[in-house]
């Protein structure tokens, strides 16, 4: 069998791989399987990098996103209340269309950002050296802006979730 | 047949037995060490001195059956120790044993294996929430902290040398060891990659995730049959990465007086550094009594990790120098 072959078959599977995670995180009531579908959703990525000839990132994304971030995740939760609470609070109607709303919101300014770029090759790609030396120089060089911009979406993150858990305690969700 | 396929085979294959292997030469290992601190014979009855005794043990293990607790998620619960084996097999592929003796050359090998390690604590979670167990769940918690916290002066004491070999390779951090092992450079770093080894690999005296007196068995406790003996194979398999990562940043992997056939005889002085780890790991067991789980998480947050800073830091200013 050609190796063509076999690696579109793997793509294919990734893809499913992601889809199939995704819906599981979405949709499952019981944390766990939404975890392990979300672990799957990002081993289905990191296969994708994998797909792309970079191993490096493919590597980082199961050691930070299945080996860390979905282990917070659990650990967050699980500490902090029971899954019956969790269910319960997690199946009010209000919610469902707060989500919808942030959600259709997030995916409407995600779309018209992808729509009205205009795309250039980055400068500097397709010499061909894609070496990990050349990467970390370009990060902390050339691309240096952007690189700590991403760091404050992370602090966003962090407020967020601080503002969300007050809000909890003052509506008396931890009792 | 395609060649690349057939060495894949190959790979796989050997790979796989090396793993079984281990588990039955570090099980005597332990059994008997332990006997022997202890003063009594340990294993004599099946074959000389007990040696045929694993594969006693492995043969009971495979006979008997899988039972899927009441109340559980059986298919979570059948699939956390494969989800536990499976990553613990890969590191294998890339570790160098001698010049010529490795599956697959890798740029990031280090980086590679450090992220299957780190699918173990996933496998952790999902065998002791899936068994619907409270010593299982607890055991979890226990060893999930444990992990996540021990990881960060882990990957701290290894970017050390790293920064001193500029190079995430394997086979480069061994070649940069030419005229020196880098303990000698680095045993800080060395000391404290151990240590957090240790409590990676939930062994005493950091075995609280599995501590009999509290928990029965911690989070394999409802696993009987392969399901126990998939955790077991893990747990063996994890303590022989640690103590190969450790061999080869540290002691300079297979390098040693050079023997005939050198580019494959190199095994054998990587095999004697990596047994002679793993001889301490069981021996720190039945030396020092279990921690607590306060200073537990003290002696990592508190003193592990700003030593481990520390020393990046003095690293990252020496290796500026010179």
């Amino acid at each position: 069998m050609a190796y063509g072959t076999l690696i579109e078959i793997l793509f294919y599977l990734f893809l499913i791989m992601i889809a199939f995670g995704a819906w599981q995180a979405v949709t499952s009531q019981v944390l766990m399987r939404a975890v392990m579908g979300l672990a799957m959703a990002m081993f289905g990525v990191a296969g994708l990098y994998l797909y792309l000839n970079s191993p490096f990132l493919a590597l980082m994304q199961i050691l930070i996103y299945v080996g860390a971030v979905c282990i917070m995740i659990v650990f967050g939760i699980m500490v902090g209340y029971t899954p019956k609470e969790l269910a319960a609070y997690a199946i009010e109607p209000r919610n469902t269309v707060v989500s919808l709303v942030a959600s259709l919101l997030t995916l409407g300014v995600v779309y018209l950002g992808l729509y009205r770029a205009q795309w250039v090759p980055a400068p500097g790609a397709g010499q061909g050296d894609f070496s990990l030396s050349t990467l970390g120089l370009s990060l902390m060089n050339r691309y240096g802006l952007a690189f700590e911009l991403i760091s404050v979406v992370l602090l966003i993150a962090i407020i967020g979730v601080v503002a969300i858990t007050w809000n909890g305690k003052r509506r008396g969700l931890n009792k | 047949m395609p060649p690349e396929l057939l060495r894949m085979i190959i790979t796989a294959v050997l790979v796989v037995a090396f793993v079984f292997l281990n588990a039955m030469i570090l099980g005597y290992m332990e059994r008997k060490i332990s006997a022997h601190i202890q003063r009594r014979p340990g294993l004599m009855e099946v074959g000389p001195h007990g040696v045929l005794q694993l594969i006693v043990d492995g043969l009971k293990l495979i006979g008997k059956q899988l039972v899927v607790p009441e109340g559980s998620s059986p298919f979570l619960f059948r699939l956390a120790p494969l989800l536990s084996f499976a990553p613990c097999v890969l590191p294998f592929v890339v570790i160098p044993f001698s010049r010529k003796l490795q599956a697959v050359s890798m740029d990031v090998g280090l980086i590679y294996i450090l992220a299957m390690t780190s699918i173990n604590v996933v496998a952790v979670l999902v065998a002791g929430w899936a068994s619907n167990n409270k010593y299982s769940l607890f055991g979890t918690f226990r060893s999930v902290a444990q992990a996540v916290s021990y990881e960060i002066p882990m990957l701290l004491s290894l970017l050390a040398v790293i920064m001193m070999t500029s190079s995430f390779s394997l086979e480069g951090i061994i070649e940069a060891q030419k005229y020196y092992w880098f303990i000698l450079i680095q045993p800080v770093a060395f000391i404290i990659y151990f240590v957090s080894g240790l409590a990676e690999t939930n062994r005493a005296p950091f075995d609280l995730p599995e501590a009999e007196s509290e928990l029965t068995a911690g989070f394999h406790t409802e696993y009987s049959g392969m399901g126990f003996s998939f955790f077991f194979l893990a747990e063996y398999a994890n303590m022989f990465t640690v103590c190969s990562i450790a061999t080869i940043l540290f002691l300079g992997g297979w390098k040693g007086i050079p023997l005939p056939f050198y580019d494959y005889s190199g095994i054998i002085w990587f095999l004697l550094k990596v047994y002679g780890l793993l001889f301490v790991m069981i021996w720190a067991r039945w030396t020092y009594p279990r921690v607590r789980f306060d200073q537990l998480m003290t002696f990592c947050w508190k003193y592990l990790i700003p030593f481990s800073m520390a020393n990046l830091l003095i690293t990252a200013i020496m290796v500026k120098i010179i």
